[in-house]
């Protein structure tokens, strides 16, 4: 094994669900206000997941007040309280930039159903 | 001068979160334990220093000079030779281990190496030169220095003068890092920020040499 895996693995977590890209994620995360913490929620669609290791990180894509907000975080960040998974998207993409150019009931991504 | 200093081998880079949940970039060093071969002293070798070897050698590969080395001393055969100038020798001897756990992590440390050879390079990349313009009529010069110099006085180049040659390959201190973390077990530190050299290289880790103590 690679050394700097060796310190890598020290730096991961393995309480983190399983999602992948098209996936709405509910991300809580800790945000610090002088010496008071509090949790925030950033919920949206993983539009990709880039790096591996400890510089790992992904990119939730949401729509506030009709704006498009894009936010990077860290995989493996403590900053993080927890990810939830609410839906799986049905994608054929890595990564779904794609979405910031449409608007409305196409910037919708299917969602996965269990084939029989 | 050097209290402490140590033999060790760029392992790569990663990245650590620290007690603030901030990413810091570390240098991956792999620190094996330095066997001390020689200890020069003052009155003897008109200078104090240690020297050590890193990792191992087949015994077979060793030179006739090499090999007499060691056995003078009776130490294993190592990777590679290194000398490393102290202020005081008296608390080494020979045969003597150097673990990474001489450091610990907060302290402010140099790391010297040898920085990655980049060849016959052009003075923008070798000295940051600016080049010339893109367009207005530049041609075949964009890269170029411009002047080196003057006319008949001194009808000279300068010794000295900034040009395009050999780039890297040479020994690079890079000071005041910090020391993340010293892993004895697994005998790896990590250094905050970048450290000089190809991985694999071989560098010298010793204390800040000018970093001010907060309490001096």
């Amino acid at each position: 094994m690679n050394l700097t895996d060796l310190v890598d693995q020290t730096q991961l977590r393995d309480d983190l669900p399983q999602f992948g890209p098209g996936d709405t994620v509910k991300v809580s995360v800790k945000v610090v206000e002088g010496n008071r913490e509090r949790v925030q929620v950033f919920q949206g669609v993983v539009i990709g997941i880039r790096g591996a290791g400890a510089g790992e990180s992904f990119k939730v894509r949401k729509l506030s007040f009709g704006v498009g907000v894009e936010r990077t975080f860290p995989m493996h960040s403590p900053m993080i309280d927890k990810i939830e998974v609410l839906t799986q998207g049905d994608v054929r993409r890595a990564k779904l930039y794609y979405l910031r150019d449409r608007v409305g009931k196409a910037a919708k991504v299917k969602e996965k159903r269990d084939r029989f | 001068m050097t209290e402490k200093a140590i033999v060790g081998e760029k392992v790569g880079m990663t990245q650590v979160w620290d007690k603030d949940s901030n990413i810091v970039p570390v240098t991956v060093v792999k620190v094996t334990p330095c066997r001390v071969v020689q200890i020069k002293t003052v009155s003897n070798d008109g200078y104090s220093a240690i020297q050590v070897t890193i990792g191992d050698k087949d015994a077979k590969k060793l030179n006739r000079p090499e090999a007499g080395h060691y056995a003078k001393h009776g130490v294993a055969p190592g990777r590679v030779l290194v000398e490393l100038r102290m202020a005081d020798v008296s608390s080494y001897e020979v045969g003597q281990e150097l673990r990474v756990d001489a450091f610990e992590a907060g302290n402010m440390i140099d790391v010297i190496g040898t920085s990655k050879g980049k060849g016959f390079t052009g003075v923008m990349k070798r000295h940051n030169f600016a080049g010339q313009r893109a367009t207005h009529g530049a041609h075949l010069v964009h890269r170029m220095p411009g002047s080196i110099g003057q006319c008949a006085t001194p009808a000279r180049v300068f010794k000295g003068t900034k040009m395009a040659g050999h780039h890297g390959n040479q020994r690079v201190t890079t000071q005041n890092l910090m020391v993340v973390r010293a892993d004895a077990e697994e005998n790896l530190m990590l250094v905050k920020g970048a450290v000089p050299g190809p991985k694999g290289g071989t560098v010298i880790i010793r204390d800040a040499v000018k970093y001010k103590k907060a309490s001096s």
